[in-house]
């Protein structure tokens, strides 16, 4: 490897990055795909692996007499803090890893696990969207599946399959798609099967301007309108403050106007861009990064940082919504700018929040394909998979996630799945290591030809889904049922250190109730079985002549 | 005094009752000596009763006729009331307030109630010292226990028997006594089994400004070094706060005349500052206003988080003195009644699996609490509610449950109890039916007779219906000294207290049952397993053919 000026050093130390007193020491490998640190203490082989991909900044600082300092960042939140004693070998890791950190490839092009080539062409098979939609119910009398959008001719950052409302015809939806940003004309994203009608759907903004109107637009919110024969009027709602849409509207972009638009109500939510998104959690990680803080240093921290303000405004837009579809029994059309950020957020949480399906493991998994993959979240840039414009990264993928801790914090038994499914996805998300979340949509991942060259995340993680599991789920639990009432009051809101600082492990709880009830879970399974064999011999016992 | 005096009206109808998370109750309102309560008179509707001592304040408003009547309580539970009239609502109002300010011990609830449950152990006798000092004298023959305080006049908060080096007579333990705050000489506090290192406490040092020493001071405190080894004292003020308490006649132990001890400040606040901290904090958690922003910037201004890492850290460090360091530790502060013992009790949890109990848990808030003389009736009069100026009141207590809760948090298979327990000591701690937390010390409570005249809280806990509601099915004895992390992320607002009145429980309980029901299940196959196999060896012995299929 041309990259690899150092293939090794010896006598590194790593520090802990809670207390800087406690150190190891080891040797540092470099290879074509990961950093590996070997504890070289006697009698312990402890290894850290960090995958180059999820390397987010190595930084190289002042020499200090014990050594030169080389500090690792990785965007799954790991902070790696070597001293290499001499300074020249400092410097060529410090080389290495920001060229092997900002490789040409993705690792998913060269991540080979042992598997062949049938099993692997079958993990792509394990989720298929359109049973999502049948599940659904769909297609219905209500709702039909559309092929407007095939070769992406229509909108090249949707998926090529959408449902649309059954009265919408072609040309209703290429005029919309021509009024809406990038062409994101309202499509279905969930509709709660037959007794409930009411479906949310998702757009990007109108191009409306100051005055401009499309006449196929107000059609195709009619149609919408039209697929929920129980309400005579349905919600729009836009995710934006209201002073960003008005904004927009120089733009020749902004939101409906009440007046062209028959029967809708429309609604600002005020959950803020990209950008304040990505400087907020900035500011929460330094609070996370900060060695022995006081409390105050920490909710400072914490509240100016923001953070937690903008995951209530996501599950409040996402409680707003379900509440409206379930309760009201009324349509409703999301969407923010573009309709890839925010709108997918907030259908993700009022998906979760209205459908048990989506709180299993594979309906999360189902989730996110449908909100966020195949709509067209732009996970490439966001998750800055390849070096690019710094202002396109955001952690709006990380906040949908933590939306749902949140909720399972308020729920411990509505949920399939635990933490630790949320934070291997999280990893995933970054790591480039599976296919699923490459590219910025469906378009260009078949251009890469994902589906022929790498492995689905999907798969893996229902193969080790035994890991993944809560303990305290069961299907017919009250709370497995139905909407979830959460409660938005600000003291509802925990800090989320299982992510933020996954790797301090000094932090977090030092035995696990999930393991222990998960090894009781098994044992009882054990102890199951072998009740049933034991009844059997007593059976056979039984059956003997009587002497 | 008779009661009658106080209740103007005894009795109204028609009242409306609103409580957090329960459904609205109409009906009859009667006040009684020690009661508020309120009955629908009908099946299946929850009553209410409530003891006066339990409330903090009550407030009232009129709008036209009708009365509203908000009563904030002590457990920082908060229920309004309607009452039409409003001469019925003016004086069921007085009569609350008269009632539950009632400052004469004597008149308190404990001595009037009696006991609907059969008492199986006295919890009176639950935990004698001579009990806990057997315990002792099996691991260790350097420790007596001296009757100097028999009568407390040496010490008033101290209890009748101290252990003390066994080479010190009460001669030299009453010269002591002299020389620290309120006569709290140093005594032993707890012993570690594992290393023989000790943990004492006392009041602070009477150095005075001009550096007054007492040669038996130090030579009992050095009695408990071993040779050649230093030992901590660990003064739970900052420095400056020790400096200014020698112009008052108190002071700190100067290192000339104890060479062989390092002195470690840590900053614990102190009462006053405390019960500020919890009314601010509880006035964060009622806010309205649903802003993320100005929740997170009052909890951080209430400072409460603050003193429970404080208080924990002192104790991870006193701890680590003993376990780590192999050395012994002496802790005081100012009188050797509130930080002190927040410390020493909560090193305890750390190192002695013995306190993880349910027993001995109840022996810790015994030994380092009740018989260490913790003023648990000043301190506790009033809550975070209170309109009155604070006095001598402080959720001392309350602090050292919220750190044990932290440590259960972090920990939560190596306590044999669970969070209800603690949320019960809280709550007896404040207003009570069991005389167990009345009085400020030893002293004043065979003054009042409370073991002749009230019921113990501790007779009532240790029955089996009680146990089983307050164990922690997840428990496994760890005997291992449990570190806690003390870093901001790791210590959590303790929503059980804080939050109780203030959401619904309803899905954390259903998801404690059902971690329940898991554990029972398993239990409940296996005692089904045993008895089949057992019934399957037995079949085989008795059927010889069988062994030959």
């Amino acid at each position: 490897m041309e990259h690899i000026r150092l293939p090794k050093v010896e006598n590194v130390k790593l520090l802990d990055r809670i207390s800087h007193r406690r150190r190891r020491v080891g040797t540092l490998y470099l290879t074509a795909t990961h950093t590996i640190f070997v504890e070289s203490e006697a009698g312990v082989r402890n290894e850290t692996w960090v995958l180059h991909s999820l390397v987010c900044s190595v930084d190289k600082l002042a020499a200090t007499p014990s050594g030169c300092p080389l500090l690792i960042h990785c965007k799954n939140f790991q902070v790696l803090h070597f001293i290499i004693s001499k300074e020249q070998e400092c410097h060529d890791i410090h080389l290495s890893l920001q060229r092997l950190s900002h490789y040409d490839e993705l690792y998913c092009f060269s991540y080979k696990p042992n598997v062949d080539e049938k099993e692997r062409r079958q993990e792509w098979d394990f989720l298929d969207l359109k049973a999502d939609y049948s599940r659904m119910g769909l297609p219905s009398s209500l709702w039909k599946l559309s092929p407007v959008n095939q070769h992406y001719k229509v909108s090249d950052t949707y998926p090529a399959d959408l449902f649309v409302p059954e009265s919408a015809t072609p040309p209703v939806i290429v005029g919309s798609s021509k009024f809406r940003s990038r062409g994101r004309f309202p499509a279905l994203s969930c509709a709660q099967g037959e007794s409930h009608t009411a479906a949310i759907c998702r757009s990007s903004q109108p191009l409306s301007g100051f005055s401009a109107r499309c006449l196929e637009d107000e059609q195709m919110l009619e149609a919408i309108l039209r697929s929920n024969p129980c309400s005579d009027f349905m919600y729009v709602v836009d995710t934006r403050p209201k002073l960003n849409a008005i904004a927009n509207r120089a733009a020749g972009k902004g939101y409906e106007n009440e007046d062209n638009y028959s029967n809708i109500k429309f609604q600002f939510v005020g959950i803020e861009n990209i950008h304040v998104m990505r400087n907020s959690q900035q500011k929460m990680l330094e609070v996370c990064e900060l060695r022995s803080p006081s409390m105050s240093d920490f909710l400072e921290g914490l509240e100016s940082s923001g953070w937690l303000k903008h995951i209530k405004a996501v599950l409040d837009a996402g409680i707003f919504i379900a509440k409206a579809v379930a309760e009201e029994g009324v349509s409703v059309l999301i969407h923010c700018s573009d309709g890839w950020d925010r709108t997918s957020q907030v259908c993700s949480v009022a998906c979760v929040l209205l459908d048990p399906y989506y709180r299993t493991l594979r309906g999360f998994m189902v989730l996110i394909e449908k909100d966020w993959v195949s709509f067209g979240h732009k996970f490439s840039h966001r998750c800055k998979h390849v070096v690019g414009d710094p202002k396109e990264v955001s952690p709006i993928i990380d906040q949908l996630l933590e939306c749902v801790w949140q909720l399972m914090e308020q729920f411990p038994c509505a949920f399939e799945f635990n933490e630790r499914f949320l934070i291997t996805i999280h990893n995933h998300f970054y790591s480039c290591q599976f296919g699923n979340f490459i590219g910025n949509n469906q378009r260009e991942r078949i251009e890469l030809r994902v589906h022929e060259r790498t492995h689905s995340l999907w798969s893996y993680l229902w193969a080790n889904r035994t890991d993944y599991t809560n303990p305290l789920y069961r299907p017919n639990h009250s709370q497995t049922q139905g909407l979830l009432r959460a409660s938005t009051s600000p003291y509802s809101f925990k800090f989320w250190k299982g992510l933020y600082n996954r790797f301090d492990h000094g932090m977090h709880p030092r035995q696990s109730v999930e393991d222990y009830l998960r090894a009781i879970q098994e044992e009882t399974q054990q102890l199951e079985e072998q009740l049933s064999s034991h009844t059997q011999v007593g059976q056979g016992y039984a059956d003997l002549p009587q002497a | 005094m008779e009661f009658a005096e106080l209740i103007k009206t005894p009795r109204v109808d028609g009242v409306v009752l609103h409580r957090p998370f329960m459904p609205t109750v109409e009906g009859t309102l009667c006040l009684t000596g020690h009661h508020l309560i309120l009955s629908s008179r009908q099946d299946n509707t929850e009553e209410l009763w409530l003891l006066h001592s339990n409330i903090d304040s009550i407030e009232k408003r009129f709008v036209g006729s009708l009365g509203h009547i908000t009563v904030k309580c002590k457990d920082l539970r908060v229920i309004q009331l309607e009452i039409t009239g409003m001469e019925e609502c003016l004086n069921i109002a007085s009569s609350i307030e008269a009632l539950s300010t009632l400052d004469l011990v004597s008149l308190m609830y404990p001595f009037f109630y009696r006991p609907m449950f059969e008492v199986i152990e006295d919890g009176w006798n639950s935990f004698l010292p001579q009990n806990a000092f057997k315990d002792l004298e099996s691991m260790t023959d350097e420790w007596r226990l001296s009757e100097v305080n028999k009568d407390f006049s040496l010490c008033p908060s101290y209890p009748p028997l101290v252990a003390v080096p066994k080479d010190f007579d009460d001669e030299t333990l009453k010269k002591v006594a002299t020389f620290r705050h309120g006569g709290r000489f140093p005594v032993l506090s707890y012993y570690h089994k594992k290393n023989g290192m000790v943990m004492m406490r006392a009041g602070q040092p009477l150095t005075g400004t001009n550096g007054r020493r007492c040669k038996e001071d130090e030579k009992l405190i050095n009695a408990t070094l071993r040779p050649g080894k230093r030992g901590y004292i660990i003064d739970t003020r900052a420095i400056n706060v020790a400096q200014q308490a020698k112009a008052r006649g108190g002071g700190f132990e100067l290192e000339a005349n104890y060479p062989q001890w390092r002195r470690i400040h840590k900053a614990i606040e102190r009462y006053n500052v405390l019960q500020e901290s919890l009314i601010k904090l509880v006035e964060a958690c009622n806010d309205q206003s649903h802003s993320m922003d100005r929740w997170l910037s009052k909890l951080e201004a209430s400072n409460w988080q603050t003193n429970v890492k404080e208080i924990l850290t002192t104790a991870c460090l006193a701890a680590q003195c003993i376990d780590r360091e192999g050395a012994s530790v002496l802790v005081h502060g100012t009188e050797g009644t509130d930080s002190t013992l927040q410390v020493t009790s909560l090193a305890q949890i750390i190192l002695d699996p013995g306190c993880r109990t349910v027993k001995g848990f109840q022996s810790l808030v015994e030994r380092e609490w009740l018989q260490a003389g913790h003023p648990f009736q000043q301190r506790c009069a009033q809550s975070a509610f209170s309109n009155s100026k604070p006095r001598h009141e402080a959720p001392v207590f309350l602090l050292f449950l919220d750190c044990v809760w932290q440590i259960l948090r972090q920990f939560p298979c190596s306590f044999e109890f669970n969070e209800s327990f603690l949320v019960l000591l809280f709550e007896h701690a404040y207003a009570s039916q069991f005389g167990t937390f009345l009085g400020n010390s030893a002293a004043e409570r065979a003054r009042l007779c409370l073991p002749e005249k009230t019921v113990s809280l501790w007779s009532w806990v240790n029955r089996p219906q009680e146990l089983e509601r307050l164990t922690n099915p997840l428990y496994e004895p760890n005997s291992l000294v449990i570190w806690p992390s003390v870093a901001p992320q790791s210590l959590l607002l303790w929503e059980g207290v804080f939050l109780r009145w203030n959401r619904s429980s309803k899905c954390l309980d259903e998801a404690y049952e059902e971690m329940v029901h898991i554990i029972e299940y398993n239990k409940e196959l296996q005692t089904k397993v045993n008895s089949l196999r057992r019934q399957l060896a037995q079949l085989e012995t008795e059927d010889p053919l069988l062994h030959t299929p």
